[in-house]
């Protein structure tokens, strides 16, 4: 204990110190052993299947065609011009199809959480719709939509948007109602308006939970895309038109290469949306261990 | 300014300096809990008052009753200031907001204009020693640099009276010895009374010119101490004779709060 009565900075300082950021700093060889490490248990899975893949069509199923190799599929489905350049095209189609129903279902879930977060009434009276939206079997309802917007682009996009909404209205009404009570009392002590909370507040605090929502819903927009090429048949036809064309004509490879291709789009999105949150809240945001 | 926010209005007057004042309050929850009961404190300019008692008791309450976070059921609080600090718990800091736009947030809501509110903060920011921090974010901060964050942004308000709410609790003890000094510091040099909630028998006697000792459920007030020791305070002072009469004065009084 010192004699000093009046603990002038001096003795700030010897508490800050040891706890100024201070990321230990490792050689570039230990960084690279550690990604190889960090990355070895995925790749050895991936060795494995592709391993069992083989096997499989060595050994079990017969015929063969029905599971095309690996190499194959490359070889016939992606080396093949026309194929690749359907597949491209087709990727292309679901893609603009999966941004725009994204960016709606977005808008519109994100629209409609804040607004039941401003009111408890218009979440009482209207999130038991958002609940009931989200359990309506997709399939159910989508010769419907065919019938009223067209069999085309538009129809395509409302699929999409109906299936990724609830995600995105859920996790960004969790995240705004997840602000901490004394923070909130911070701006009541302040008289802040309503808007002002929220925009300075709840939304900043929500980004974490509206970012997840987004990933959730980009994956989904990306089944929905394939779910309205199925049934939508005018139009630029996407991804999911290739597949029923290419299990019509029996040709698997082109149909492997084309599955593949779909299920990357939806990991690509995820992806996506994984980066784009690290960059806006990952500086900030500490999730709890 | 004189604001008056209770069931009934102030009909006795308050002595000279009295920053607020609270006269027979008690808090009866919805739910039927009885948080106060009877209350009567003062805090008037110079001094610094805290409130000791067992978990539960409504000490928290009575400062939230201050502040206007809540209306007492009954009895009247005068409160003769606008310029109220509250320090939370915890810190409350925006995680997405560095030092210098966490402690810029209060004249910020006030709607000041950007460099007024900057010079406002650089000064509250120097004042608690975390000159060369601005642009840290709250989670490269420890517990102590967060609570040092929280006070600062309070101090750009210019309180005249500065409510605690238990705000080192959580802290480890080096840390907690060490910010009471500080504040003990500000106080002297930023001239705001101070109602500090804690349940530390040696922070309250170390802090306060006034220990006010209260029961548990429904809170009343037992006995109210002054303390005598000069401002400001040595370190030293805790290993006294007369700190530890004090220390054992409050104890007994809460100890026959709590039978």
């Amino acid at each position: 204990m010192t004699d000093t009565v009046v603990t002038e900075p001096s003795a700030v300082v010897a508490e800050i110190t040891p706890a100024r950021p201070s990321v230990p700093k490792r050689g570039f060889g230990s960084r690279v052993v550690s990604a190889a490490v960090s990355a070895l248990p995925p790749l050895a899975v991936f060795a494995f299947l592709i391993g069992l893949w083989y096997a499989l069509n060595a050994w079990v199923v017969r015929p063969k065609f029905l599971l095309p190799r690996p190499d194959q599929i490359i070889s016939d489905g992606f080396m093949n011009d026309l194929t690749r350049q359907q597949i491209i095209d087709g990727v292309w189609q679901t893609s603009k199809v999966v941004v725009t129903g994204l960016v709606i279902a977005a808008a519109i879930g994100i629209a409609w959480a804040v607004a039941m977060s401003l009111g408890t009434w218009i979440q009482r009276s209207t999130y038991p719709y958002a609940v009931i939206l989200q359990c309506i079997p997709i399939l159910a309802i989508v010769p419907l939509i065919g019938v009223w917007f067209g069999y085309e682009f538009k129809a395509r996009v409302v699929v999409c948007v109906m299936i990724a909404l609830f995600p995105m209205v859920s996790n960004t009404l969790f995240g705004l109602q997840s602000v901490d009570r004394s923070q909130y009392e911070l701006f009541q002590l302040q008289r802040a308006e309503r808007w002002t909370v929220l925009t300075k507040l709840m939304f900043p605090a929500a980004l974490p939970a509206i970012f997840v929502g987004l990933r959730t819903s980009a994956g989904l927009s990306v089944v929905g895309a394939i779910v309205g090429d199925f049934f939508f048949q005018r139009g630029t036809p996407g991804i999911g038109a290739l597949l029923q064309t290419y299990a019509r004509v029996l040709d698997y490879t082109q149909l492997f290469a084309a599955i593949l291709v779909a299920a990357l789009l939806g990991v690509a999105m995820f992806g996506l949306f994984g980066l784009l949150s690290k960059l806006v809240v990952g500086r900030w945001y500490e999730p709890v261990k | 300014m004189a604001l008056t926010s209770p069931a009934t209005p102030s009909v006795a007057t308050t002595p000279p300096g009295t920053l607020i004042d609270f006269r027979d309050v008690a808090m009866r929850f919805p739910n039927g809990t009885v948080a106060l009961s009877g209350v009567d404190v003062n805090v008037r300019r110079g001094e610094f008052v805290t409130v000791v008692g067992p978990s539960g008791c409504g000490k928290s309450t009575l400062l939230r009753i201050a502040s206007g976070l809540e209306r007492a059921s009954e009895g009247t609080v005068t409160v003769n200031t606008d310029r109220i600090g509250f320090v939370f718990q915890d810190a409350t800091l925006l995680a997405w907001r560095d030092v210098q736009r966490n402690v810029e947030l209060l004249a910020e809501l006030a709607g000041e204009r950007k460099n007024k509110r900057r010079a406002k903060a650089d000064a509250a920011i120097e004042l608690v020693g975390l000159s060369g921090f601005e642009k840290h974010l709250p989670k490269q901060l420890s517990g102590g640099m967060k609570m040092r964050t929280s006070l600062a942004r309070s101090l750009t308000l210019d309180p005249e009276l500065f409510l605690f709410d238990e705000p080192f609790g959580a802290l480890d003890e080096i840390t907690r010895e060490r910010l009471n000094d500080e504040l003990i510091r500000l106080f002297v040099k930023q001239g705001f009374a101070g109602m500090f909630i804690t349940h530390s028998v040696s922070e309250a006697v170390y802090l306060s010119t006034k220990v006010v000792v209260m029961s548990g459920r429904p809170g009343r007030i037992v006995k109210t101490i002054d303390i005598p020791l000069p401002m400001p305070r040595d370190p030293d002072v805790r290993y006294t004779a007369e700190f530890a009469e004090l220390v054992g004065e409050v104890s007994h009084a809460l100890r026959e709060g709590h039978a």
